[in-house]
């Protein structure tokens, strides 16, 4: 028993932090790294296999690296890639932290970018001051609804989200067909499925064309820095936040604390799928213009990794973003530079992703990077 | 046979869990391993059984040293561990269990089930276990589970049997079945351990007696000389009371009414049935009962964490039978859940975070929807010091505290406000005789401050000590009263009452 003379000091010793534990940082930092570099390196031993020369495989390589970080533009690219799947895998990584699994984004960001294409084109005459934010909520308003289905399915009777949001994914690519056709969403003249174009006024408006007329970066990376900070200060600074992160940790032990899981889901899936609402809407307002088939480009699915990459904390879920990003953006130039295929990038990510969800795997492959395991806990 | 352990230690990384342990463990002998939890207890009889390998001493059977490569080698010089949680398959037969990985098999390959019944059968009647071979484990008490396990260890023809806390899931009436079944076991000839951090179960079996206190022996005993409260204050390194100081009995009004309450389980069935209790102020009231006869049902209807089927629940004169968890906190109710790692604590949040879990909304640790983490910060520090939470600082995770803690944590999170009523659900399992006192304190405690306390225990002890009256429940019905108005508490009445006998 302590001596019960000098609380206060106890007190005062009870709230010092202790400084992050090397473990931590092998996990965020070295782990990651290396999976990056033996994902390179694999992609490499790939097109070995592939009978791709090594001269080429080098130039694969720099065409990479430039085609992400080398140029304005590639900058440009890298970061307008990486926007949507950042705000995406924000949701995403909200419904991990509140432990439901939302493999949605895809539909959510189909729905979400419908309702701003909808709009965008709809109201004609308005000042972009009301236009843009009005075409922008639509988005986080039917991404939100759509996602809330399959939170107040789960709720209500328990069915397994995963099922529901992959059925809702389904369901969203037919029924965005199918509005692609129909009289009033259809772009005249067309047959194909495609929409009108986005109005000037509902755009999101470029913000290098001062440089150059191709750099496509958008306004839409405030909107992706402010949600990274909403998302930061949700989870972590707010109630609800800490409900939501207590339901994913120990839902029993939520309950009995006296928070109200149904509401806790339907709150998560709706939170997310707002975020995945916002990025098919910055998807259509920024880069595209206009809705056609299957415009989500698998951005929701991306984002799964890119949330799971990203440790479901907001600043790891922009690093990855941005990781990812690079890749799509590098790929591009890789395949132009180097003719080396597009799908050596989907192999290199999914290597990244593999690594990283194996880290005992990259521990054994560089002994060196870390400390020796931890001992095994007494008793 | 005479096993001994000279020198043993047994370090993890920096950690030693064992330093230089000496121990002669002989045949036809109990040898009672004393200590509270995380003295090394158990990492030590782990060494022994083959799991670890000692840093440093030896191992010596019939004087000659030996060395374990793993359990198998242990098994075969004889040694058998009775873990306190079972290793058996539900859907299998008492028979299928014990032969599991030693089967006896006939041409072929052929699984000879008829011969391993028969072993069974043998091995029943040597030590007088009396187990159905035939009969499905998950059909089986918590008490003849444990028997197959033992039958377990037998069929690989062991002579030395370690039992780790054997007695923590049985009811006080297999327990003295358990205690039968080991002086069997001595007189056949076996050597046995029995690891226990209960005073009074070893003073009643061990005919020799070790204290192990952080990783070394500290002192021994011999059962008939050795009191329990020297062997309690060698177990803990200081003096300890076992009474717990009360204020006479002087209760006030009524504050939790329950009449004729109705608990279902998952399955729909009964759990608590036509259920009528109350809890006066300044009041302990104690629930005592074999587990699994509804307590557990009780107080989650109680805390509002599982539906009422029928009847009514007052608190202070007000109806709260469907009121939700949060409504019932916030009327001044407190539950300590009974499986604190599952219910009671988050293990990946920090103490500070747990300190609030059902709080958090409460405009002292948040406003609006802002959490003020530094005035929980604050306040987590100053409980955990109030409560003796011994943590290295507020913001470590509570997954990495010791049960006793852990369980201190709830505590102060449930009791360091204004309360009026407490439910504690188990509040002592699993814990060392430090943290038990300490909790029983700070129980009594709220009593003297007027709380009324509904506490359900299966240690029986816990609930004699503590309460001013005690319910017996008995397939969720209170079947007995004692202390206060009803009969004095008596300690085999209860058991007999717990057993559902009528008296």
């Amino acid at each position: 028993m302590s001596e019960q003379g000098d609380t206060t000091t106890l007190t005062a010793r009870l709230l010092e932090r202790a400084a992050p534990k090397r473990a931590d940082f092998e996990d965020l930092v070295i782990v990651p790294l290396f999976a990056v570099v033996v994902a390179l390196i694999l992609g490499g031993v790939a097109m070995l296999a592939t009978n791709v020369d090594l001269e080429t495989i080098g130039r694969s390589y720099v065409a990479l690296a430039y085609g992400s970080v080398g140029s304005i533009n590639a900058l440009s690219e890298t970061i307008t890639a990486a926007t949507p799947l950042i705000l995406a895998g924000l949701g995403v990584a909200l419904g991990f932290r509140a432990g439901l699994f939302n493999i949605g984004a895809e539909g959510q960001i189909l729905m979400g970018g419908m309702a701003a294409v909808v709009v965008g084109f709809s109201f004609t005459g308005l000042p972009m001051l009301v236009h843009l934010p009005l075409a922008l909520l639509a988005g986080i308003v039917a991404g939100a609804l759509y996602a809330a289905i399959a939170g107040w399915i789960r709720a209500a009777t328990g069915a397994h989200e995963v099922i529901l949001t992959i059925m809702l994914n389904m369901i969203s690519y037919r029924l965005v067909d199918y509005m692609l056709r129909m009289p009033a969403i259809q772009r005249p003249g067309r047959s194909d499925p495609i929409s009108s174009s986005v109005l000037p006024s509902a755009e999101l408006p470029r913000l290098l064309e001062w440089i150059g007329p191709n750099l496509r970066l958008h306004s839409g990376v405030f909107l992706m820095l402010a949600a990274v900070l909403f998302v930061y200060w949700l989870l972590f600074k707010s109630t609800i936040g800490f409900e939501f992160r207590a339901s994913g940790e120990s839902p029993e032990a939520a309950r009995f604390a006296g928070m109200r899981s149904g509401l806790i889901i339907v709150l998560v899936m709706a939170l997310g799928g707002a975020l995945a609402g916002l990025a098919g809407a910055n998807q259509v307002l920024g880069v595209l213009g206009r809705a056609s088939s299957g415009f989500s480009a698998g951005i929701g699915f991306d984002a799964l990794a890119v949330a799971l990459l990203g440790r479901s904390h907001p600043f790891g879920v922009v690093v990855a973003g941005l990781l990812f990003g690079a890749l799509e953006a590098g790929g591009r130039q890789m395949q132009v530079d180097a003719g080396v295929s597009i799908d050596l990038i989907g192999i290199i990510q999914s290597l990244i992703i593999l690594f990283i969800a194996a880290p005992l795997v990259v521990r054994a492959l560089f002994p060196w990077g870390f400390r020796k395991a931890a001992p095994a806990s007494k008793e | 046979m005479e096993i001994e352990l000279r020198g043993i230690t047994k370090r993890f990384g920096e950690v030693v869990a064992n330093s230089d342990v000496n121990l002669t463990i002989r045949a036809g002998e109990v040898l009672g391993l004393l200590g509270e939890n995380g003295a090394g207890k158990s990492t030590l009889m782990n060494v022994l059984s083959g799991l670890y390998r000692p840093d440093g001493g030896e191992i010596l059977i019939d004087g000659k040293p030996v060395q374990f490569r793993g359990p198998g080698d242990a098994i075969r010089a004889g040694i058998g561990m009775v873990h306190q949680h079972f290793m058996l398959v539900p859907v299998f037969t008492v028979a299928e269990n014990v032969v599991l990985g030693v089967e006896p098999t006939g041409p072929v390959d052929f699984l000879d089930l008829k011969k391993a019944r028969a072993q069974v059968r043998e091995i029943n009647e040597t030590y007088g276990l009396e187990v159905d071979p035939d009969e499905f484990i998950e059909n089986l008490p918590v008490g003849v589970q444990q028997r197959v396990e033992i039958i377990k260890v037998l069929f690989r023809s062991a002579n030395a049997i370690i039992f780790d806390e054997p007695t923590a899931v049985l009811t006080p009436q297999e327990v003295t079945e358990f205690f039968a079944i080991v002086k069997s076991l001595r007189s056949a000839g076996k050597a046995i351990v029995f690891i226990t951090h209960k005073l009074h179960e070893i003073l009643e079996v061990a005919d020799r007696i070790s204290v192990l206190r952080e990783g070394r022996i500290v002192g021994e005993g011999v059962p008939g000389k050795t009191t329990d409260l020297e062997l309690a204050e060698m177990m803990v390194g200081r003096p300890v009371s076992f009474n717990v100081a009360k204020k006479p009995f002087s209760p006030g009004p009524v504050l939790l009414d329950v009449q004729h309450l109705t608990v279902l389980r998952e399955n729909d069935a009964v759990a608590v049935n036509d259920l009528s209790l109350n809890v006066r102020a300044g009041e302990i009231v104690g629930i005592a009962g074999v587990q699994g006869n509804g307590q557990s049902e009780l107080v989650e209807a109680l805390a509002g964490v599982r539906r009422v089927a029928g009847g009514s629940v007052m608190f202070q004169g007000k109806d709260i039978t469907g009121a939700s968890a949060r409504d019932r906190h916030r009327l001044g109710m407190a539950h300590i859940p009974e499986d604190r790692q599952r219910t009671g604590i988050i293990a990946a949040f920090t103490v500070a975070e747990n300190m609030v879990l059902d709080t958090y909304y409460d405009s002292r640790f948040s406003h609006g929807l802002a959490m003020d983490w530094q005035a929980v910060n604050q306040n987590s520090a100053a409980a955990a010091a109030a409560f003796d939470v011994r943590t290295p600082s507020v913001f470590e995770k509570a997954g990495h505290l010791s049960g006793g803690n852990q369980q201190k944590l709830v505590v102060a999170r449930e009791l360091n406000r204004d309360t009026k009523l407490l439910i504690a659900a188990q509040p002592t399992r699993g814990l060392d005789v430090g943290s038990i006192e300490y909790i029983h304190k700070r129980i009594v405690d709220a009593r003297e401050e007027g709380d009324g306390i509904l506490i359900v225990s299966s240690e029986l002890d816990e609930i004699m000590s503590l309460c001013d009256r005690i319910l017996v429940m008995f397939k969720g019905r209170v079947v007995a009263e004692f202390g206060a108005a009803g009969r004095p508490a008596n300690k085999n009445d209860i058991g007999l009452a717990m057993a559902g006998v009528a008296a």
